[in-house]
């Protein structure tokens, strides 16, 4: 009697015991996380200053933050930034990853070269390009010392074409990593295949245009939704580079949204600009989970 | 587990004595160089003498916004540190939450109102109450001057606009950059508060960046102070983008260029390189097309509401050290900048701060002594913030000074 209850006790703890242990975590993330999340949303309805207080303002804070020139400066260069980051990332990853896939000599070594930099924080990636890109002391200084006196490279500089060096250094940094998303997914693809394709007479070009790249579609997913988030959470790297010049030049919503909530005492407007980074995000991850889970059926 | 009992025992005898200690301070701060981390250890000293235990809570990050957002967290978690190092509008800003505390009794008790000129009382008493204790002044409208290229082009140091102007052609010839100048956001703002009072005079500062009267922010006058600022703009090497504002004193230092409009930290870097003033550089205020003029910056430690009542004598003691008269005149031989308190001597500080020290006593009485708008003490940080966007945006691009008087207007319009 006592030895049924007792085992029926033990089962009982075993199916529990995975909601026992993940309950705290799952307890912390709910409250730290979207607690957090609803928090700040609400915060951007409010008249919050220095700190967070609850005095009600309705979409002020949104009218007002649409209205300041800084805000679509931030907006404009995220486009920019996205769109050429995500490109070239998935460009330059996609064509490392096919041309490492020709069973070359020493792939372990080159594969490690290019995944590198992801394993360097974006502060570190910032400062060296900064130091490379100045004029004064880097690149530019170098080849005019070597005697090409006519050389220039001022784009940090230039607030044309600052935006591009954030490019520059972000793609640098990611796309080795990329490289190593699409090599998997080529690694994945069935053999047999190709070589039925081969038989068949199919040219190199035909074969990855007509039946690798369409089989690559999960990897072209998670490598978008990986850099798009990227693209708008990227601080620290416009921080270390460029401080969001020169002027108001490399400015993006990460570090409008700092700048306002912590220096400038306009939590309200910070609240609101963070509110609408992840209504964007958002809007990309939402389709995708949905993409994916359906799938999954 | 014998280990972890043994820790806790350690720490349950250690945690008391944190805590009720007869007396301690805690004082965030961001003056993390050389100099200023010598200035805070002559306080340091007072206080350890006094019986207090310090602990020293140091937040690098030259303007302060690290230690600000740090300074916001232990607030939200209910835990506020014994003092803050603060700027301005910032220490008004906390009173008005009502965190802070006020150290009265010392006060009255040493008469501050009598040693403390009404500039610097403005960002230390609120509502008549004593929030915060200043440690010491910076002026802002200062240039920097270095002798060897004055030497070079034979040319005496400018006292107006037209002579500053007429020397920026003359050093290029001589292969010396004109200005020394850090292209960031916030130098750009101080060298254009610096331009409203040098060319618009005392009384158009106050109604611009204090008032923030509209019709002066857009007016003829903003218009010149642009225009003004143009020239500068022309003034300045290709590289200037992004740089330091120490490198840029440090182009000064080795004769690389000519001038640095700057705030008298920068002396500092001048001494710690070993040049002497007068010998080496010269430091001059910026030119005045008005009655003269001077831009204050007061650092200052501001007191919080402590939980503990043992708390608020171990405060009142670091007050009383703050503006002890020699610990006043120590602590600004190390910073670089002149006493709070105008009734110390300051013989034994060097004569860029002596003549300083005279300027500021004299503006003060005069009225003309304005208080510092990219040291948000003009203005709100909201304000500061929004003007800043556009002087920089002026900065570097060619916008027009029309344009940036209207836009200027707009911008704090908006942020109010």
């Amino acid at each position: 009697m006592a030895q049924t209850a007792d085992a029926d006790f033990k089962t009982r703890l075993q199916s529990l015991l995975p909601k026992l242990v993940l309950s705290p975590s799952l307890a912390m993330v709910l409250v730290f996380v979207y607690g957090f999340i609803i928090f700040s949303v609400y915060l951007s309805f409010t008249d919050s200053r220095l700190l967070p207080s609850y005095g009600w303002v309705g979409w002020e804070n949104y009218s007002k933050l649409w209205r300041l020139s800084h805000w679509e400066i931030s907006l404009t260069n995220m486009g920019i930034f996205a769109a050429l980051y995500i490109t070239i990332c998935t460009v330059l990853g996609l064509s490392l990853a096919i041309f490492l896939d020709q069973k070359v000599r020493a792939e372990g070594v080159i594969r490690t070269i290019y995944l590198y930099p992801m394993a360097l924080s974006f502060i570190v990636t910032g400062t060296a390009w900064k130091w490379f890109l100045d004029p004064g002391i880097g690149l530019e200084n170098v080849l005019q010392t070597w005697g090409w006196t006519t050389f220039e490279f001022d784009w940090i500089k230039n607030r044309d074409f600052a935006i591009y060096t954030v490019v520059l250094a972000a793609v640098w940094q990611t796309s080795g990593f990329v490289m190593a998303m699409f090599l998997a997914g080529l690694r994945g693809i069935d053999n047999e295949i190709l070589k039925a394709a081969q038989m068949d007479g199919a040219s190199n070009w035909n074969l990855y245009r007509r039946i690798i790249i369409p089989q690559l579609r999960p990897a072209f997913l998670s490598a978008f939704v990986i850099l798009s988030h990227l693209a708008i959470k990227t601080f620290d790297l416009v921080i270390a580079l460029t401080g969001g010049g020169p002027g108001r030049a490399t400015e993006l919503p990460a570090t409008f949204m700092y700048s306002y909530t912590f220096s400038r005492n306009q939590m309200g407007i910070g609240a609101a600009s963070a509110t609408i980074m992840l209504m964007t995000i958002a809007a990309i991850m939402i389709p995708y989970l949905y993409a994916e889970l359906r799938e999954k059926k | 587990m014998k280990k972890i009992a043994k820790l806790m025992a350690t720490a349950m005898v250690l945690s008391p004595t944190a805590s009720f200690a007869d007396g301690s301070v805690e004082v965030m701060h961001f003056w993390t160089s050389g100099g200023e981390a010598a200035a805070l250890g002559v306080i340091r000293d007072k206080v350890v003498e006094a019986g207090v235990a310090w602990e020293d809570a140091p937040v690098a990050g030259g303007g302060g916004d690290q230690a600000k957002t740090a300074l916001q967290a232990r607030i939200a978690a209910g835990d506020p540190p014994a003092a803050m190092l603060m700027l301005g509008q910032n220490i008004i800003d906390w009173a008005n939450e009502g965190i802070l505390g006020d150290v009265n009794d010392v006060a009255a008790a040493e008469g501050w109102d009598d040693v403390l000129p009404q500039a610097v009382q403005d960002f230390n008493k609120v509502n008549g109450n004593y929030v915060a204790a200043p440690t010491n002044v910076h002026r802002t409208d200062m240039i920097w001057a270095s002798k060897s290229a004055f030497e070079a082009i034979g040319a005496a140091y400018p006292t107006t606009w037209e002579e500053f102007n007429a020397l920026a052609p003359r050093f290029v010839e001589a292969g010396i950059i004109p200005i020394a100048h850090g292209g960031q956001a916030w130098q750009e703002a101080y060298m254009f508060e610096a331009l409203v009072l040098g060319v618009g005079g005392a009384e158009f500062y106050r109604k611009a960046l204090v008032e923030l009267d509209p019709e002066a922010l857009g007016s003829e006058t903003m218009r010149a102070v642009f225009a003004q600022m143009a020239e500068i703009r022309g003034m300045v090497d290709e590289n200037f983008s992004g740089r330091d504002w120490n490198i840029a004193t440090s182009m000064v230092i080795n004769g690389e260029a000519a001038m640095q409009i700057m705030g008298d930290w920068a002396k500092g870097e001048f001494t710690n390189a070993g040049k002497a003033p007068g010998a080496d550089f010269a430091c001059i205020p910026v030119p005045k097309n008005g009655d003269g003029g001077f831009v204050y910056l007061v650092n200052s430690l501001s007191f919080f509401t402590q939980p503990r009542p043992e708390a608020a004598s171990a405060q009142a003691t670091l007050a009383s050290a703050i503006m002890d008269p020699d610990v006043q005149v120590a602590f600004n031989q190390a910073k670089g900048a002149i006493p709070a308190r105008t009734d110390v001597d300051m013989s034994s500080l060097d004569a860029c701060a002596r003549a300083t020290a005279a300027e500021f006593s004299a503006t003060d009485v005069a009225g003309t002594a304005v208080p510092t708008f990219a040291g948000t003490h003009a203005a709100q940080a909201s304000v500061v913030g929004a003007a800043t966007d556009v002087i920089t945006e002026f900065f570097n691009t060619d916008m027009t000074p029309q344009e940036a008087a209207e836009q200027l207007v707009e911008a704090i319009q908006l942020a109010l």
